[in-house]
């Protein structure tokens, strides 16, 4: 049961969005962010809403699984919103009872806000979904490859992520065997209140991280019997060509900023 | 040219932290393309004295020479662990990468092999230990024996002379321990690796060409399977079994059969059985 959690949320695939360079998708990814806040809140929301409209469209994602992805923010959409509802005090007054004033403003604000929260989940989440963590990984080692002049140690932070990826099943099945184990010898685990939940903890937690550790130590020594010796020297399997439609889709992006950058000009 | 292939002279070694030795004096040489297993009772030294085969651990004293090359010479580290690949005996703590193919491109990265040439050896090892349609696949999906061969082909890319397998069936199922033994008899037969065999299975150890029996840090017995296993009050002493079948040649020559202590087989068994009381 506890088995069937997807890492990340990639969703195999085979469109044009899936087959981008993640190099390329990651940079346009962090474009559209800028374009979801910067200058004007009308221009800014219906740029990117149309970018983010015609890319999940390209990716072939099910509608489903997007508003899957909305559900763990909407506490955060409400609350936001309530919260601008309740203390931005401009326009007219709709609606007033006691102390609590609700001004046009608000309502204005707290719809963007929405519409903008809701955007930009969406559209990041586009970028895990169609993206695979070991290529997402793979990315951000190669973009961030410069920064190893200043001696930020790039290629062991993406080694890292690599086996963290790699051992998060193993270590979730692993979890579920302890658990099994400690409910089999009459471990407690769903009463008591939160003091007790979290004692309950315990004996789950400390197998585990001995277990991490004895793992670790094996999987040093594997690696150094296969010629480990850091990122010095190393070479890929996989190499990562960025090809015509990649920049197609770069353009796209551009000519998207572009246009933001132009009628924020004009107005 | 020599065909001896590693060779290791009065090996002593102990850890910091015990006073003991777990290696004492240990002198084996081992031929290209030979099939040996290691035999011995839980801490006996056989996954230490393994480790010393690919320089993992350096002797404390004596030598150990693998292809000409003295293990304690750091310049050729790397050489000696490109020749002397090492598999163990948990595939879920060798097996680094999310995906099969890159796992097994692992090593060559490593050795900065150009990506043509990776990509043309990764195939290969994935087909010779019949890996090949599961390279898209995530390690998690795959069962424990598919693990284990995996992390085989991932010693295979690096094209070793000599693989050293520290009970690698351990923690299979018996198809697993059946799947993993067959490719690594493959890999000898086909492409003349020496193999290096640590195990607990008697009857894995009777299948190999040599069996080295290891006690308390010494070497105890060295031989031919036959010989070896027909000193069977010698291996019980140490806390070790014997094949099935020989068990039963030594329980009914308690009873003065006469059979011929140096069966290993069921097939040799059946045979003098049938012998006997025909």
């Amino acid at each position: 049961m506890i088995k069937d959690i997807t890492i990340g949320q990639y969703f195999p695939g085979n469109s044009i969005i899936h087959r981008l360079d993640p190099r390329f998708k990651l940079v346009i990814a962090l474009a559209y962010i800028v374009m979801l806040f910067a200058g004007n809140v009308f221009v800014s929301i219906i740029t990117g809403a149309v970018f983010c409209i015609v890319s999940f469209a390209l990716s072939r994602i099910p509608f489903k699984l997007m508003a899957k992805s909305l559900k763990p923010i909407l506490p955060i959409l409400l609350f936001t919103s309530i919260l601008n509802l309740i203390f931005i005090d401009t326009g007219k007054t709709v609606f007033k009872l006691w102390i609590l004033k609700i001004t046009s403003g608000g309502i204005e604000t707290s719809v963007m806000m929405i519409i903008r929260i809701t955007l930009l989940i969406t559209g990041t989440s586009l970028l895990t979904y169609t993206t695979s963590p070991i290529a997402l990984t793979d990315a951000i080692e190669r973009l961030l490859s410069p920064l190893k002049k200043i001696k930020v140690p790039v290629h062991e932070l993406a080694m890292m992520m690599t086996i963290a990826l790699r051992f998060i099943p193993t270590l979730i099945e692993e979890t579920d065997k302890i658990i099994s184990a400690q409910k089999a010898r009459g471990a407690d685990m769903e009463n008591g209140n939160l003091v007790q939940k979290a004692k309950a903890m315990i004996p789950i937690l400390i197998p585990l991280f001995i277990s991490a550790v004895r793992r670790a130590e094996e999987l040093a020594t594997a690696m150094e019997c296969r010629c480990y010796r850091g990122g010095e020297g190393r070479t890929r399997m996989r190499q990562l060509k960025a090809s015509a439609h990649d920049f197609v889709a770069a353009g796209v992006t551009m000519i998207f900023f572009a246009a933001l950058i132009a009628v924020n000009i004009i107005i | 040219m020599d065909n001896t292939f590693a060779r290791c002279e009065d090996l002593v070694f102990s850890y910091d932290d015990e006073s003991r030795d777990v290696l004492c004096d240990v002198s084996l040489s081992f031929k290209r393309g030979e099939f040996t297993a290691v035999l011995g009772h839980n801490g006996c030294g056989k996954s230490t004295f393994a480790k010393h085969l690919n320089a993992i651990l350096l002797p404390c004293g004596g030598s150990v020479y693998v292809d000409g090359i003295d293990t304690k010479d750091e310049e050729r580290l790397y050489d000696i662990r490109q020749r002397v690949g090492m598999v163990f005996q948990n595939p879920d703590n060798q097996i680094v990468a999310t995906i099969v193919e890159e796992d097994v491109a692992f090593a060559l990265e490593n050795l900065g092999v150009p990506p043509e040439e990776i990509r043309e050896r990764v195939d290969e090892a994935l087909k010779s230990v019949g890996m090949y349609k599961y390279r898209m696949h995530s390690p998690h999906q795959l069962s424990g024996g598919q693990k284990q061969r995996v992390a085989i082909a991932g010693i295979i890319a690096m094209r070793p002379e000599c693989i050293v397998l520290d009970e690698p069936t351990a923690m299979l199922d018996p198809i697993g321990r059946r799947e993993v033994l067959k490719t690594v008899k493959r890999l000898n037969r086909e492409y003349g690796i020496t193999i290096i065999l640590i195990t607990h299975y008697m009857e894995e150890a009777a299948m190999c060409g040599r069996v080295i029996v290891m006690d308390k840090g010494k070497v105890l017995l060295d031989d031919v399977p036959k010989e070896v296993f027909s000193k069977v009050e010698l291996l019980k002493s140490v806390g070790l079994d014997v094949p099935q079948v020989t068990e039963l040649v030594y329980e009914l020559n308690k009873y003065g059969l006469g059979l011929d202590q140096h069966i290993i087989t069921e097939e040799e068994c059946t045979e003098a059985l049938i012998k006997l009381l025909s």
